[in-house]
């Protein structure tokens, strides 16, 4: 099924959850999708004889960069706003035909529901996506850090992360 | 040790300093831990291996941290393993000896200024007595190393470890 097809029998089953579709990439064309609707949509694109999209190539989360940065009086940079982004990339195994999903989600309170019990090689991805980025991925059944140690503070490969001095009593910086 | 030679007066007894026979035992014999980390392992498990036999100089590895004198470090150590490697080096006998391998051990290597979870150097947790360049450092090199460690070895005295050598 073309890409074309899969936007319009998704928009036909949900409407405004599905937000747009972006094909000048040189992937895979990326559907947008709402964050809360994604649980339902994968269910759909899973199960659907039509779709049949049994294999969750790779899950990752995304900083989108858009947060509006102010400089404060003593030099530290603060942002607020912007979003986060996960995309799945999917694909079929019996029908040879593969879609990206992307759902953005609020940056300050970042909730993205979880698709493990309907593939579960999302479950390791998703705790990556949690562990570098924050991501609350809603129903998930094992929500810790993958990575990095469990006492770690922040959120690494977040746009406005900066590096701690200290770990444990070792010293970060070079 | 051929300045013994000319001590036998009997053919079961040989004159030596305790010293001497010590630090040969020692330096003859590093058991080393199993235990590698990153692409430097790779090169550590071919100097282990068959073609560059690495226990030609006594040197095999032990599974357990109780039964080894030396723990090569190879690789980059990530703050989650520092903790862990210094719990390692501390369940290590006296005397144990300390090889850091490669550019990411010694000094965090290419991740100096962005790895925010690399250690920069395993001196920083941890007492270093060989530093071994390289990215990594080919089983010649790590020979190099373990070389200048037995000839450390060699100089010890039973009231100080680790006499600098030049």
């Amino acid at each position: 099924m073309s890409a074309e097809q899969i936007y319009n029998l998704l928009k036909e089953n949900f409407g405004d959850a599905i937000l747009e579709m972006v094909s000048n990439v040189p992937t895979e064309p990326i559907i947008s999708v709402e964050p809360l609707q994604i649980n339902v949509i994968s269910q759909f694109l899973r199960d659907s004889n039509e779709l049949q999209f049994d294999n969750l190539m790779n899950l990752s989360g995304v900083d989108d960069n858009n947060a509006t940065k102010t400089t404060n009086e003593d030099g530290s940079v603060s942002s607020e706003g912007g979003t986060l982004s996960v995309y799945y990339h999917l694909d079929s195994f019996s029908l040879k035909h593969k879609i990206a999903l992307k759902t953005s989600t609020n940056r300050d309170v970042p909730e993205v529901e979880s698709v493990t019990n309907i593939w579960y090689s999302a479950n390791w991805h998703e705790r990556e996506a949690f562990d570098m980025f924050g991501i609350n991925f809603l129903n998930h059944p094992d929500l810790r850090r993958i990575l990095m140690p469990d006492d770690w503070e922040g959120f690494p490969l977040r746009k406005d992360y900066e590096n701690p001095e200290f770990y444990d009593g070792m010293k970060i910086p070079y | 040790m051929g300045l013994l030679d000319k001590e036998f007066n009997d053919s079961n007894i040989v004159v030596a300093k305790m010293e001497d026979v010590m630090n040969w035992a020692r330096l003859s014999s590093l058991w080393q831990l199993s235990f590698g980390l990153a692409c430097c392992a790779i090169e550590m498990m071919a100097a282990s291996a068959s073609n560059y036999d690495f226990d030609r100089f006594g040197v095999m590895p032990r599974p357990t941290p109780r039964q080894a004198d030396v723990i090569i470090i190879s690789g980059t150590v990530t703050l989650k393993m520092a903790t862990r490697i210094k719990r390692l080096y501390e369940q290590m006998p006296d005397p144990k000896y300390i090889i850091s391998m490669g550019s990411c051990a010694n000094t965090g290597g290419p991740y100096w200024e962005h790895g925010y979870h690399v250690l920069k150097g395993i001196d920083r947790i941890i007492p270093v007595d060989v530093y071994v360049p390289g990215c990594p450092p080919r089983p010649e090199a790590l020979f190099e190393g373990l070389l200048k460690l037995q000839e450390k070895i060699r100089t010890e005295t039973i009231r100080t470890k680790n006499k600098k050598i030049a």
